[in-house]
């Protein structure tokens, strides 16, 4: 498989195409907005929580396949999982994207999110695939607005 | 074969005339070593030339004769290799002063670039004059740099910036904007040719309507001067800038072109060496134009690049390259516009050099990515214009820009390139 492709992988497209969870969320208690100044993406994380567990996640915004995709991954990965797993898959995931070495155990966590091994090759675009993450964060540490720089 | 940027194939200095056909980009390419390279294992095929242009041979040979041979500081040395060097940057400055026909020597200002000479503008010729309710004029197809110093010298002063409106294909609306030249109008500042659109703009037009309301007009010719001719005394504007990268010469240079009566008015943008006359702890006379604006030891070398770049514009003939170009970028637009789901963001009549376009349902960044796979660099994203992409309702779009060296060919590996985006994510 070519590079491109591997960054491409078909599931990527997809849900880039057919976003999951995307839209408001109506009566979420932690949301935020990140931006990513090199392409223009617009990622909004609307969250519900139920103690230390995230009960429901949705998402909306714009920007190329790779953070539609990866806002869209993530939010089907989180939901229902308490505030310590996402942030760990979190850690995992950007040691996916940034060609850190990944452990079994950690490889074995990442499931579907393994379809973006291919950003590790293409550096100016770790951003992309992380934005939705930091946006996460940011709306659970309370912050309203992050950026990618 | 003789490439062109050597001396034996020297014509008179700017041919005016209409382009004569046969234009040899094959030979031209010839002249700069970057087009060589491979990228991604396939051929380079550069087309982001409106971002920084490639620079010829000659050029990377005369900054390296400045530091081998000449390395000094300019205007200050009476050693051999000080007057050399002064005697090469001066030299320079005559070259630019003829490519922009401008009156005299000391029109001629070496900057950083567009940016700073704008800036310049901003500070030197408005903050005297721009006074609360006052109008700085721009239009709405602006670059960042024409559109923040003046954002920021309307906050000092209290003055308004207003934006002459564009059509759906990019266009000036000339009378709009004459309807917003107002008595409180100070100045107008308008890109020559739209680096986010490729809109040629009626820059003579727009001047004639605004001194005819004694409106002087500062043009940002960034994209202009290395794809037209440009005359500054026919077009009679007030200022002209333009950057040195964007017209194959070195980074880090660029001129400021203004008349001899406003730049003798206006106080000096920095202080320091070179820029005085004398200078006491009581008074300090400023020197004469122009060096009163290029205070400090300036880019010699970039200057001296930039010399040598006009000197081989001049051989290749920039009426001769534009027509070329003007083929190519129809011939890139036709094939372009034969794909489906492909939107051309401007669509002036008067265009140049640059093909932004969408695909449909794809953002510009994966084409982006997907076309550098091939070896083809285009640019994706706002392009410092983002009011130009709110004007047309798009985050981004992707943009080819040319120049006299690319090719057909090098168009039918772009138009593989997007047939290529458009199976990834079909
Ligand atoms: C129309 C226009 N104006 C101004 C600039 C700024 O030029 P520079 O970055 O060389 O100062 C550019 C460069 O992209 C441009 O295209």
């Amino acid at each position: 498989m070519s590079e491109v492709r591997e960054l491409y992988q078909e599931l990527i497209i997809e849900h880039s195409k057919k976003p999951r969870n995307f839209g408001k969320l109506d009566g979420a208690d932690h949301e935020a907005t990140g931006f990513n100044p090199l392409c223009g993406d617009k990622v909004t994380v609307y969250v519900k929580l139920d103690g230390n567990v995230v009960r429901e996640i949705r998402w909306e915004g714009s920007g190329c396949a790779i953070s539609s995709a990866s806002a869209s991954l993530m939010t089907e990965r989180s939901k229902s999982k308490s505030l310590t797993e996402t942030d760990a898959l979190f850690q995992i995931f950007h040691k996916l994207v940034t060609g850190g070495e990944l452990e079994e155990a950690e490889t074995a966590q990442l499931g579907k999110l393994a379809v973006f091994s291919g950003v590790k090759e293409f550096p100016v675009r770790v951003k992309c695939a992380t934005l939705a993450w930091h946006t996460l964060r940011a709306a659970l540490e309370g912050t309203k607005t992050v950026t990618t720089d | 074969m003789t490439p062109i940027g050597t001396p034996t194939t020297a014509r008179p200095t700017r041919t005016t005339e209409p382009a004569p056909g046969g234009f040899n980009a094959e030979r031209i390419r010839e002249d700069f070593p970057v087009l060589k390279l491979k990228v991604n294992g396939k051929p380079l095929v550069y087309l982001d030339n409106a971002a920084t242009a490639q620079k010829p041979r000659v050029v990377l040979d005369a900054l390296r004769k400045f530091y081998e041979t000449e390395c000094a500081n300019v205007h200050r040395g009476l050693h051999w290799m000080s007057e050399e060097a002064t005697r090469d940057y001066e030299e320079s400055r005559e070259k630019v002063r003829q490519f922009l026909g401008a009156a005299d020597v000391k029109e001629v200002i070496f900057v950083r670039g567009t940016t700073e000479a704008i800036n310049l503008v901003a500070h030197s010729f408005g903050r005297p004059r721009v006074r609360a309710g006052d109008e700085i004029l721009i239009t709405a197809m602006e670059h960042h740099s024409n559109i923040v110093p003046w954002q920021i010298l309307c906050e000092q002063s209290g003055a308004q910036l207003r934006v002459a409106p564009i059509n759906d294909d990019g266009e000036l609306l000339l009378d709009e904007f004459e309807k917003l030249l107002s008595p409180r109008t100070r100045l107008v500042a308008v890109s020559h040719v739209s680096n986010a659109l490729g809109t040629v703009n009626p820059v003579a037009q727009i001047i004639e309507m605004a001194h005819r309301r004694k409106v002087p007009v500062l043009v940002d010719g960034a994209q202009a001067a290395p794809h037209l001719p440009v005359n500054v005394r026919e077009l009679d504007c007030d200022f002209y800038a333009f950057s040195g990268h964007k017209l194959f010469g070195p980074t880090g240079i660029g001129v400021l072109y203004g008349k001899a009566q406003w730049l003798e008015e206006m106080p000096p943008y920095q202080a320091g060496g070179d820029m005085i006359r004398s200078v006491t702890f009581e008074k300090t006379t400023y020197n004469s134009l122009p060096y009163k604006f290029e205070a400090g030891t300036p880019h010699i070398a970039g200057v001296i690049g930039l010399g040598a770049a006009v000197d081989y514009l001049s051989r290749v003939g920039l009426a001769r390259a534009a027509a070329y170009e003007r083929e190519l970028l129809e011939y890139a637009t036709e094939r372009l516009r034969r794909i489906p789901d492909a939107r051309i963001i401007g669509t002036a009549r008067e265009k140049a050099g640059v093909l932004s376009f969408v695909l449909e349902g794809i953002h510009p960044h994966d084409v982006g990515t997907i076309l550098d796979q091939e070896g083809i660099a285009v640019r994706a994203g706002h392009h410092c214009a983002m009011p130009v992409m709110d004007r047309f309702q798009v985050p981004a779009t992707a943009r080819a820009s040319f120049a006299f060296y690319n090719t057909p060919q090098e168009v039918d590996a772009l138009i593989a390139g997007i047939e290529k985006v458009k199976e990834i994510f079909s």
